[in-house]
């Protein structure tokens, strides 16, 4: 048959992948052993991957020396939820009006959302802050918020619009014979039959807001309370004696949460990811 | 005459009121800031093209020498990493569901903590590359790779490529799946071996989508900021400054506005280069009917 491997094959095969996922993943292996040393068990020449003074002792202490550690992890979760949902009220629309109108002007009102698509938020970095401190959102979680929602929403018009797309015009088309208006049409008849495309972008702008959590949080917010996990992890990293091991135990159970969603999701971040892109 | 709709324009509202004053505002004003003195001092006047002239006369070009260096070098790997990573989750062997969960987390986690990690792992006296490259006799001592203008290079673009290639091995996994298997089983029935349908079917099949993935790739890594601000700060002796991070220290570490707008100005130059390749890119394959 066409996929029948001969052995020799097969051992490449699994060579390669076992190569590709050590690449992937020795950083979190490491990550988790330098978390289960103690201080001074670091030091140790010449290196060593499994020691035997391993221990858990650092999930504890890790709450006294990053005292806010639950609010970090609740406040990357909080802002990438908030910028989850000004992007879908901005998107859906948006997206709706792309996918389903032939208008003046749509074409290049397309082409400018994918312009900006390009333009990453350090360059726009200082008027950005002037803007910013001007609205007096500085220090508040809003100064995160609302910039990251708004580089997000570019990528999710064209993954939704995709799906707009696919949807057959006589369904409209019907509702409006039965004398509905548009805006009911969009909410109660387009709405629930994009929902599986409308969950996948959901989650793609999820895990954009929830990964790119560093330049706005660094720039615009210096209050420790509304700090995400990277930026308060980045204080504790920025000290003249870095405890690693504590930063890499606060570093895994940080993530943990996302890493769980992200089992449970997984098939519509793969669907999300490669779906807008590759089909029209 | 026909009455013009507004229903389409109305649905653009939401949409396009954040993204001007988020984007295009902003953009408006790094062009006008670019050609005045402003700083942290309340008082400022237009200084016409004076930054600008100013940026070339520092080095400049080294800095857009290097940036394009790190993008060339960080996406051709994320390409390379990606088509490999791609054509294994494509193989039908048994665990690939799991494979495919597995290669996602440096995508997944924010970026940043990714970063810690790499950073820890490029310590020269106990880091773990250092280590494990002492105990296989690769080098003869402790070597600090972000302490050395070459290493610091090296191990920036090792990291952009663990967190961009999840990704590129993805979307090129869709486009492998995307092409009918007639063409492998009629290619298969006339004995191409595995090696010669991949080069003659698979690879001009996928070009296109090499093709895309590459070019968003080198924008993105031309936006990149988080690896290198946190690995190096664009050190040592701005061995990894790229224009992003250059931009970011003159405008808000030395907190001088105006040139750091004119910085700012060169890169949105090089960012339209890439838009109009994009551009061109994207008609020439939707004549082509690829896309």
């Amino acid at each position: 048959m066409l996929n029948k491997y001969t052995w020799w094959e097969l051992v490449l095969l699994y060579l390669g992948v076992a190569v590709f996922l050590m690449f992937v993943l020795a950083p979190f292996a490491e990550a988790f052993a330098v978390s289960l040393r103690p201080l001074d068990g670091l030091f140790n020449i010449p290196y060593e991957f499994i020691t035997d003074d391993m221990t858990f002792e650092n999930y504890s202490i890790m709450w006294k020396s990053v005292p806010n550690l639950a609010l970090y992890i609740w406040n990357s979760f909080f802002i990438a939820c908030c910028v989850t949902i000004l992007a879908l009220i901005c998107i859906i629309p948006a997206a709706y009006s792309f996918g389903r109108f032939t208008y003046r002007g749509r074409d290049g009102l397309l082409a400018m959302f994918l312009g900006i698509n390009m333009v990453g938020a350090a360059v726009l970095i200082i008027p950005l802050y002037k803007l910013m401190l001007t609205l007096g959102l500085l220090n508040t979680y809003w100064s995160m918020i609302i910039p990251g929602a708004a580089f997000c929403v570019p990528t999710g018009i064209f993954l939704m619009r995709s799906y707009f797309l696919r949807i057959p015009k006589e369904l409209e088309e019907a509702a409006y014979v039965d004398g509905a208006s548009r805006l009911y049409t969009l909410w109660r008849v387009i709405l629930p039959v994009a929902l599986p495309g409308i969950m996948v972008v959901t989650i793609a702008t999820f895990i954009t807001a929830y990964a790119q959590q560093f330049l706005f949080a660094l720039t615009f917010n210096s209050k420790d309370a509304y700090k995400p996990l990277p930026v308060g992890l980045y204080d504790f990293f920025g000290h003249q004696t870095v405890h690693w091991n504590e930063l890499m135990a606060a570093s895994l159970v940080g993530i943990s949460p996302v890493l769980i969603l992200y089992v449970f999701l997984q098939r519509y971040i793969v669907a999300g990811l490669t779906s807008g892109a590759v089909k029209e | 005459m026909k009455k013009i709709d507004y229903f389409p324009y109305l649905l653009l509202i939401p949409a396009f009121a954040l993204t001007v004053t988020i984007v295009a505002w902003p953009l408006f004003e790094t062009f006008r800031l670019s050609f005045t003195n402003a700083s942290m001092r309340p008082s400022w006047k237009y200084v016409g093209i004076d930054n600008y002239v100013e940026i070339f006369e520092d080095d400049f070009w080294e800095v857009i020498r290097l940036t394009f260096l790190w993008m060339t070098c960080s996406v051709a790997l994320k390409i390379i990493c990606g088509t490999f990573g791609a054509v294994l989750l494509n193989a039908a062997i048994p665990g690939r569901a799991l494979f495919r969960v597995l290669i996602m987390p440096p995508w997944i986690v924010p970026i940043a903590v990714g970063v810690f990690i790499w950073a820890w792992m490029y310590n020269g006296q106990f880091g773990m590359i250092s280590g494990v490259m002492q105990r296989l006799g690769l080098i003869d001592g402790p070597l600090e790779f972000l302490a050395f203008g070459n290493t610091a290079f090296l191990a920036t673009v090792i990291t952009d490529v663990w967190i961009g290639t999840p990704m590129v091995a993805l979307y090129l996994l869709a486009a492998m799946q995307s092409i009918p298997t007639e063409l492998h089983e009629a290619a298969w029935t006339d004995g191409a071996s595995r090696f010669y349908r991949f080069r003659r079917i698979t690879l001009p099949l996928i070009a296109p989508a090499m093709a895309t993935m590459a070019l968003l790739s080198a924008i993105w890594t031309f936006n990149s900021f988080d690896i290198i601000w946190i690995l190096t700060e664009g050190g040592p002796r701005g061995s990894t400054t790229t224009m992003i991070i250059d931009t970011y220290k003159t405008a808000i570490s030395r907190f001088r506005y105006g040139e750091g707008a004119a910085r700012a100005v060169m890169i949105l130059i090089c960012l339209s280069a890439f838009a109009g390749v994009y551009l061109a890119l994207l008609s020439r394959l939707s004549k082509r009917g690829t896309a």
